[in-house]
């Protein structure tokens, strides 16, 4: 039964688009395929290798200014960013790790955070080349959302199975190794500074990739956008951790709950107060409903602190114990 | 000549501060082993406590410190006890839960200070705000030479109680080997907590001594969060006086940057320092001077 959950899934979103005609419900697949793919970028790095990122947006924000770039200033197309984007992410992280990984644990999480900060202030001040705050918008290749969508989604299985055959291989065994004891994989003969590099590059690549796709989905991109702290990076690190840290499936889990609350959040528990306003025709229900459309960030900080503190290793990796506590006598048939 | 002796002092008056800032950090980062990134949020808090106070009853910024420090005090030992302690016994994959779990609260700080105060800009204009006094041609803002005077003293204050009082020996054994203390008798949760607490009524004192010359917020604190972190790096890992240290070099690289450099690369001088101390003085200052 387990097995064919995965083919299940991936039939459901292959007949998506063709069944629910709505722009918007494809917008919104199209970010959670965005999602599941820096999401598992994110996972091979903190959750398997266990060096917690704060910074992918840096990865992110270059992937996408690679893509918006080449069209902005060499008149081609935006697409040739799938192909280097990933790449320029991995220039970006080799250096980056190279320094920051003669850190352990929290440090390296505080440098990432700071790599992201710069990313933000290169491309706002590098004027001639980004364009600063004016941001850089280029001409949708495709009216109909299908295309993006198969794109998104061929991408997503792409990492999904990218980050699966990695973990499988020798290398996989020696990301675990790290984040379980490094001190023990070192004298095991693993090289914990080499495979750190190796896992930073593979996150930096998917999540560069994403960012292409990004540029070339939405069109345009500003530095707030693309390198935000919150709305790249933590939502990462969100959707690695509520969907379960270290799974294979955790962040296609988490990349769906999270732009589900993301999206919960910015429409106002998806006009509910509103609704609610017209029908009472009270004025008080029409300033919550502003408010809480501006409180998605304060959403997600109340998120992350109930999800660490109750479901530390995600909905996938908690599973049996979420089942148990709200199905008791089930546990054992779950189990097996 | 003026320029650079102008820099110097400017550096080196804001340096205190910034030691202030980093020695709350680097309690809590020897202590607890996790680093706090949630410092410059509860930074903002205590401003805002500051903020408050002189607004609607016309308390000096100064003498409001005895508010704001016991306020962010409480703040911060709850924060240690009902959200990180707990975290000690929650079995996770992810070593670094506590660090994200301050993230989390700062972030929860942040857009909770928005939802009250909003978005704009706040300042407390004091009658000292903009005064200055001369000596030969450089201008020092009275402002901020009290704020020096007033860092050195905390820091002093905070040296002896490390040093002479019980909880500061217990709070230095367990930063030691908490092990070790647990074992001598040393109630680690309960130092934990205090230590968090301490930590962030310095940060706070550091935020109220920062105010007459700032304005205010609700985003204030994620750069001074950054900042704090590069003068833990620089100071060396847990250690106070260190800290200090750290902070005048901070301030003394973040004037000369913005008067020879540009005002836009704040930031990056910061980073570029980080990167620098990684490479050539991994353990920072700490390793230097051996305290």
């Amino acid at each position: 039964m387990k097995k064919f959950m995965p083919l299940a899934l991936l039939i459901v979103l292959l007949v998506f688009p063709i069944a629910v005609q709505n722009a918007y419900y494809q917008h919104l697949m199209i970010l959670v395929l965005m999602w599941v793919v820096i999401g598992s970028g994110w996972n091979v790095i903190a959750g398997y290798t266990g060096q917690v990122s704060f910074g992918d947006a840096a990865f992110f924000g270059t992937g996408a200014y690679t893509a918006g770039l080449l069209a902005h200033h060499f008149q081609i197309s935006a697409w040739w960013g799938m192909a280097f984007g990933g790449f320029m992410a991995m220039a970006v992280a080799f250096p980056f790790g190279w320094i920051c990984f003669r850190l352990r644990g929290a440090y390296f999480a505080l440098a990432s955070l700071a790599l992201n900060e710069v990313c933000r202030h290169i491309a706002t001040v590098a004027e001639p080349l980004t364009e600063g705050m004016v941001g850089i918008l280029i001409m949708p290749t495709f009216l109909s959302k299908l295309p993006y969508y198969y794109i998104a989604l061929a991408l997503a299985v792409f990492s999904v199975v990218c980050v699966q055959v990695v973990m499988r291989s020798r290398w996989g065994y020696y990301f675990l190794s790290i984040r379980e004891d490094q001190d023990a994989a070192e004298s095991m003969g693993i090289d914990s500074h080499r495979y750190k590099m190796v896992s930073l590059n593979i996150a930096a690549f998917l999540t560069g990739m994403a960012g292409a796709l990004f540029m070339n989905y939405m069109g345009f991109i500003d530095p707030e956008v693309v390198f935000s702290l919150h709305d790249i990076s933590i939502m990462a690190i969100l959707v690695g951790i509520v969907g379960g840290v270290g799974t294979i499936y955790g962040p296609v889990v988490g990349a769906f709950v999270m732009v589900g609350v993301h999206e919960f959040f910015r429409t106002g528990f998806f006009g509910l107060f509103k609704g609610l306003a017209a029908l009472t025709g009270s004025d008080y229900l029409i300033v919550v409903a502003k408010y809480v459309s501006h409180a998605h960030v304060l959403g997600f900080g109340i998120l992350v602190v109930l999800v660490i503190l109750l479901l530390p290793n995600g909905i996938v990796g908690d599973w049996n114990k979420l089942v148990g506590r709200f199905f008791p006598g089930n546990k054992k048939e779950t189990a097996s | 000549m003026e320029v650079f002796l102008q820099t110097l002092v400017a550096g080196l008056l804001k340096g205190g501060l910034y030691g202030l800032i980093g020695m709350g950090m680097s309690l809590i980062m020897g202590v607890m082993g996790i680093i706090n990134l949630a410092h410059g949020q509860l930074m903002m808090v205590g401003m805002y406590v500051t903020f408050i106070l002189f607004h609607y009853l016309g308390i000096d910024p100064y003498l409001s410190l005895f508010v704001s420090m016991p306020a962010l005090f409480v703040l911060g030992a709850a924060i240690q006890k009902y959200t990180l302690n707990p975290l000690m016994e929650v079995d996770s994959i992810l070593p670094e839960n506590q660090v994200l779990m301050t993230v989390g609260i700062g972030m929860v700080l942040t857009e909770i200070i928005r939802f009250i105060f909003g978005s704009d800009y706040k300042s407390v204009q004091t009658s000292y705000s903009n005064a200055t006094f001369f000596i030969g041609e450089i201008s020092f803002s009275i402002a901020l030479v009290i704020a020096f005077f007033m860092a050195i003293g905390f820091t002093l204050l905070m040296a002896w109680f490390l040093l002479k009082t019980d909880i500061g020996r217990s709070i230095r054994a367990t930063a030691q080997d908490k092990d070790a203390a647990l074992l001598m008798g040393v109630n680690s949760k309960r130092i934990t907590i205090i230590t968090f607490g301490l930590g962030s009524s310095l940060v706070a004192a550091a935020g109220t001594l920062l105010i007459p010359i700032y304005y205010l917020f609700p985003d204030i604190g994620g750069p001074f969060t950054r900042k704090a972190f590069v003068i833990t790096i620089l100071g060396g890992l847990g250690s106070t006086v260190g800290a200090i240290f750290g902070g005048i070099t901070l301030g003394l690289a973040e004037a000369f940057g913005a008067t020879y450099i540009g005002m836009a690369y704040d930031d990056m001088i910061g980073l570029i320092i980080f990167i620098m101390v990684l490479l050539f003085l991994p353990g920072g200052f700490k390793r230097l001077t051996k305290i």
